[in-house]
């Protein structure tokens, strides 16, 4: 149980990053399953080699994953590669240079280095006093990426993944948000990565493959479970404003979507595990939850729409499967 | 405020698609002029108001807007001066923001986005009293999502959100064409009304002749590239759709659409 809250949490710091290219910027970046490498890499390097304050090493590889976010944005904005493309072939290049960053290496162990984790543990903060630690951690990163995109810069940025042609019109370089929005994603990916890293105690370079599903499966689960019209009505409660406000509302409901879509991720994992499957089945569910979580919502209005079949709408719903057809 | 010295365009050239869309087109605008544009299909009324926006770009000549030299400017540095009303509803506003989010982003044209927060107590005030004047009753459903509004709606606050921060140059290309004809009254009316509160020099694209005639101080005409009437004041005023039918026919080889006839 609080193994699955654990890392449903750390993983969560990834999932808002994958949200904010995924559903803010419209904007599949596959950068992110090696930017977590990246940061992961970036931390343990320096807090090995260099000694680095565990919590400094987090900022460091919040400012590589950055750097990797750039390179993407780069490429799409100023060469005008194709998204998917451009986050492929940054993520193959990180390859190579995560190995570089760990000095050639495919492992750099932080064994006898202090880290957040040894700090916790040295301060009695474990089971579930922890995971009220991470909560809180994690609720602040989700409240500073609410923060930002209810600025002037963050609208800018919302309506470019909306409406580009209108945006633009209004002054706005679509370029820069896309390559501010990259960045600032992939920044929280590499950091995740280097609480991860922190947390099992090594840099891995295979730590990140197949990460991106994992964001995907926290968004669209999260979402699909989450935001539906009886979270939206209670957000119009006196409660529901007090929680979400009414200023940015939806990408505040959005964010607490994605951090629960985490935790579910998590125990749907576990859960799997737990009824026998084997560790290395679990790209397979993974995708499997993302192909579910985006189905059901799908095959949920159809039903409906033939449970409300009455006579007079009947013909009207012909008709439209007649066009279909 | 605006003018267009010797503006070529060629779009697909040396192809079998070659299309001169603009042939040596010279305009000028002076501070408060509210030009319609009419024209058949493909007379070069939208390429004209998309090299003023610079989304084209000239293959020569100058656009100049309030005396500066603007023709190598991007369209989103451009935006600074210029405002723009599409023909989409859907186009001038983001469907998944709020209103005031909207409202918000007009509002900073032209002027740097930092981290301060997009909507305030006192920005809702100036966005509710903005949206008075539409009297759609859009002030009351601030932070209502623009993807629930109806077209005329949308397109009203489009307008809105286009002359905000007064443009030097508004362009309105067929802003009111996808609409019903009440709506577009609507929408006709709130432009002149806009257009005359705050003295916006305003480029008026319409399909619509007798709308044409109606609206603005002065009326051009396009055909094949080229600007072949421009009348203003009291010739313009005098004019009607008949006269206008008549330069139309005019023009040898005139290809007048099926739907400027039925207009």
């Amino acid at each position: 149980m609080t193994v699955t809250l654990e890392l449903g949490l750390i993983y969560a710091i990834m999932a808002l990053g994958v949200y904010l290219t995924f559903r803010i910027l419209n904007f599949p970046d596959l950068t992110v399953d090696q930017s977590f490498t990246t940061g992961a890499a970036t931390a343990a390097i320096l807090m090995v080699n260099y000694d680095l304050n565990p919590v400094l090493a987090l900022v460091a590889a919040f400012i590589a994953g950055a750097l990797a976010g750039i390179v993407t944005g780069l490429l799409h904005a100023k060469g005008g590669i194709n998204p998917l493309l451009a986050g492929i072939l940054t993520m193959l290049a990180l390859y190579s240079i995560n190995l570089r960053i760990m000095g050639n290496r495919a492992n750099v162990p932080l064994l006898g280095h202090d880290t957040i984790y040894s700090w916790f543990n040295s301060n009695g903060i474990t089971g579930w006093v922890l995971i009220l630690v991470l909560a809180v951690i994690i609720l602040a990163f989700k409240f500073l990426l609410d923060w930002f995109l209810g600025t002037d810069m963050g609208l800018g940025l919302q309506a470019t993944g909306d409406n580009e042609e209108m945006v633009r019109s209004f002054g706005v370089s679509t370029d820069a948000m896309k390559i501010v929005g990259l960045a600032v994603s992939n920044g929280l990916v590499g950091l995740a990565g280097a609480f991860i890293a922190q947390k099992q105690g090594s840099a891995d370079i295979s730590m990140g493959i197949g990460l991106i599903l994992v964001g995907l499966a926290s968004v669209i689960l999260g979402q699909a479970i989450f935001q539906n019209r009886y979270v939206t009505r209670f957000a119009d409660t006196a409660a529901g404003r007090l929680i979400f406000g009414t200023r940015n509302r939806e990408v505040l409901l959005a964010t607490t979507a994605v951090i629960f879509g985490s935790i579910i991720y998590r125990a749907a994992v576990q859960g799997a595990l737990a009824i026998g499957f084997h560790p290395n089945d679990m790209r397979l569910i993974s995708a499997i939850i993302v192909v579910l979580a985006l189905l059901i919502p799908k095959w949920r209005v159809r039903t409906r729409a033939k449970s409300k079949q009455t006579p007079e709408t009947q013909p009207a719903l012909q008709e439209a499967t007649n066009a279909q057809a | 405020m605006l003018k267009l010295r010797n503006i070529n365009k060629t779009f697909f050239p040396n192809s079998i698609n070659e299309r001169v869309a603009l042939s040596d087109i010279n305009l000028d605008l002076d501070d408060g002029d509210f030009v319609t544009v009419i024209g058949s299909n493909g007379a070069g009324k939208s390429t004209v108001l998309n090299t003023i926006a610079g989304k084209v770009s000239p293959d020569t000549g100058i656009v100049e807007i309030a005396g500066r030299n603007v023709t190598r400017m991007k369209d989103f540095k451009r935006a600074k001066y210029v405002g723009r009303v599409f023909q989409d509803p859907m186009a001038g506003t983001s469907p998944d923001l709020t209103i005031e989010q909207n409202m918000a982003l007009a509002e900073r044209r032209g002027l740097s986005r930092g981290l301060s927060f997009g909507i305030t107590k006192a920005k809702r005030q100036r966005f509710a009293a903005a949206l008075e004047v539409l009297e759609l009753g859009l002030e009351k459903r601030l932070s209502a999502k623009v993807g629930l509004l109806s077209g005329g709606q949308r397109q009203a606050l489009s307008l809105l959100m286009a002359t905000f921060s007064e443009p030097k140059i508004l362009l309105l290309d067929e802003h009111t064409a996808a609409l019903d004809p009440e709506r577009a009254r609507l929408v006709t009316h709130l432009t002149e009304k806009v257009v005359a509160e705050k003295n916006l020099t305003t480029l008026m694209v319409t399909h619509n002749m007798s709308q044409a005639l109606e609206v603005g101080n002065r009326l051009i005409m396009m055909h094949e590239g080229d600007i072949i009437l421009d009348v203003s004041g009291e010739a313009k005023a005098s004019m009607s759709v008949e006269d206008l039918l008549a330069q139309f026919s005019n023009i040898k080889d005139a290809a007048v659409s099926d739907r400027t006839l039925l207009q």
